[in-house]
């Protein structure tokens, strides 16, 4: 198993170490619940360095990733980012991903731990088929870069004094928190270039740090020792999956997979059919006329009941029950109190309101369909 | 440290038991609750179900996983604590105490010494 360079750290703070995507990561440190709720309520610390870094440069990358990913990056100015996806010619996904342009012909690709082998593969496979690749370097910097997340509404009182501005590259801005929702831009923290951009997986307002792996630990131990005066904890997968849950942010290999087109997961606003041709496009373009067959749909538990899991079936409610589909996500809901989840049903079924029943070991409990986001910050 | 109280049976998946003349009292141990962190939810068995040694017969969960309870002991469920159906985290904060899973009335009283002492159950999960 792979392990990030924040390994010790996550020890020496009594993390909980868990398998996922191949890696070695803490799943929690105190509770899910805790942390789950300090991002709410305040802040969360996160480890995301096993996520993948991959740089593309040249006149040729910005014709070359709008051939490739679904988005469309000429909307982005220098020191922006934008959520997309890559999908293989049937228009199933390949990954999700953030995609920023840090200068004019420069961008910075995230894109999902458990897909770093297969997104490298594709990439460079597409690389080798694109009429101007002399003109784009595509290079994987996955294995000497780290990134942590910072995230929650009280974020914005200390990160600041973490990397003091002004910025050295991508968007012009004083300060951190001078950044907009998807901004991104390079400070200089001790010498190293490290870049911060004001996104994040939480549904709170946040910002994600990337840097060189050997400055990593130094920036972790340093956000945190600012944060904790103000509520910041370190957090884990854990709360991570239940805070993407309860905003129906898609995790890869859940909501999305290769047989699965982004129109039936509901990301359709990321598909740009106006920019010519990509991968994918002839099936994306029909999905989004005629309409999907399979449709994310996000539901909450209305009874008292174990909480959904994946895989757990969706049935009809009512004397003719059948079963519509599987859940991909489902947890116990931090922030509400009750089970909450995602699954696939049939389109027809797919309309906010429907009661629906969860299959629980055998036994069916009742739930409903309700609108994406299910947790919403109350204003 | 997980509190392993000296006066209870246990077995090495984390139940343990309490005898008072021939009913037993189950529930899963400190060490196991702490594991789970934040119970979210607990599953029962039915009132006057057979249930033997071994037997999967409850479910507790946390946020992120489904667990299965295996009673220590074989006998006739008596009594089911609802309180902690309505109020799961009670498992975390008395696993001992108000944090009991059912009661039974034993038919194989022998098998209790098939189960870990106190001493044992503490070496297993690496105590001293």
């Amino acid at each position: 198993m792979k392990r990030t360079p924040l390994y010790a750290a996550h020890q020496k703070l009594g993390g909980k170490l868990i398998e996922f995507g191949g890696w070695e990561m803490p799943v929690q440190y105190t509770s899910i619940t805790d942390e789950h709720l300090a991002v709410r309520q305040a802040a969360g610390l996160f480890d995301i360095s096993h996520m993948g870094e991959v740089l593309v440069n040249g006149t040729g990358a910005e014709a070359f990733l709008n051939q490739t990913l679904t988005n469309d990056v000429r909307r982005l100015v220098p020191g922006q980012g934008q959520y997309t996806l890559m999908c293989n010619v049937r228009g199933g996904v390949l990954d999700d991903l953030y995609a920023y342009r840090l200068a004019d012909q420069e961008y910075l690709l995230i894109i999902n731990a458990s897909r770093i082998e297969v997104d490298v593969a594709w990439l460079e496979k597409q690389l080798a088929a694109f009429s101007q690749r002399s003109d784009v370097n595509l290079r994987n910097a996955s294995d000497t870069t780290g990134a942590v997340a910072v995230q929650g509404p009280r974020v914005i009182e200390f990160i600041d004094r973490c990397f003091p501005g002004p910025s050295t590259g991508g968007t012009g801005v004083n300060r951190v928190t001078d950044l907009k929702k998807n901004q991104i831009a390079r400070f200089s923290y001790a010498g190293n270039a490290v870049w911060v951009s004001r996104t994040g997986y939480t549904g709170e307002d946040g910002f994600e740090v990337v840097a060189p792996s050997d400055r990593i630990e130094t920036i972790w131990d340093e956000l945190l020792l600012a944060g904790r005066p103000h509520g910041l904890k370190p957090a884990g997968l854990g709360a991570r999956d239940t805070l993407r849950t309860e905003v129906c942010y898609p995790l890869y290999g859940h909501e999305l997979d290769e047989e699965t087109t982004p129109i039936e997961a509901g990301v359709g606003f990321f598909v740009a059919l106006d920019k010519g041709e990509f991968n994918g496009r002839a099936v994306l373009a029909e999905q989004k006329a005629k309409g999907a067959a399979k449709k994310l749909v996000a539901f909450k538990m209305t009874g008292h009941s174990a909480p959904p899991r994946p895989h757990y079936g969706i049935w009809s409610a009512g004397p003719d029950a059948a079963k519509l589909g599987e859940v991909v996500s489902g947890t116990q809901s931090p922030s509400l109190g009750i089970g909450i989840g995602m699954g696939y049903v049939p389109a027809e079924f797919a309309k906010v309101n429907t009661p629906v029943e969860i299959e629980i070991r055998g036994k069916r409990a009742p739930a409903i369909l309700v609108p994406k986001p299910i947790y919403r910050k109350p204003d | 440290m997980a509190n392993v109280p000296s006066d209870l049976k246990y077995t090495k998946t984390h139940e343990w038991v309490r005898v008072s003349g021939d009913v037993a009292t189950v529930g899963i141990t400190d060490h196991a609750q702490h594991e789970l962190t934040d119970v979210v939810f607990v599953e029962l068995p039915d009132l006057g179900r057979q249930i033997k040694a071994g037997d999967s017969c409850a479910v507790v969960e946390s946020v992120k996983t489904a667990n299965d309870i295996y009673s220590p002991v074989s006998g006739r469920v008596t009594e089911v604590n609802q309180t902690i159906v309505a109020n799961p985290a009670l498992v975390n904060t008395e696993p001992y105490g108000g944090g009991w899973f059912y009661r039974l009335q034993l038919s194989q009283p022998a098998e209790l010494s098939a189960l870990l002492g106190p001493e044992q159950y503490q070496s297993q999960i690496g105590g001293v």
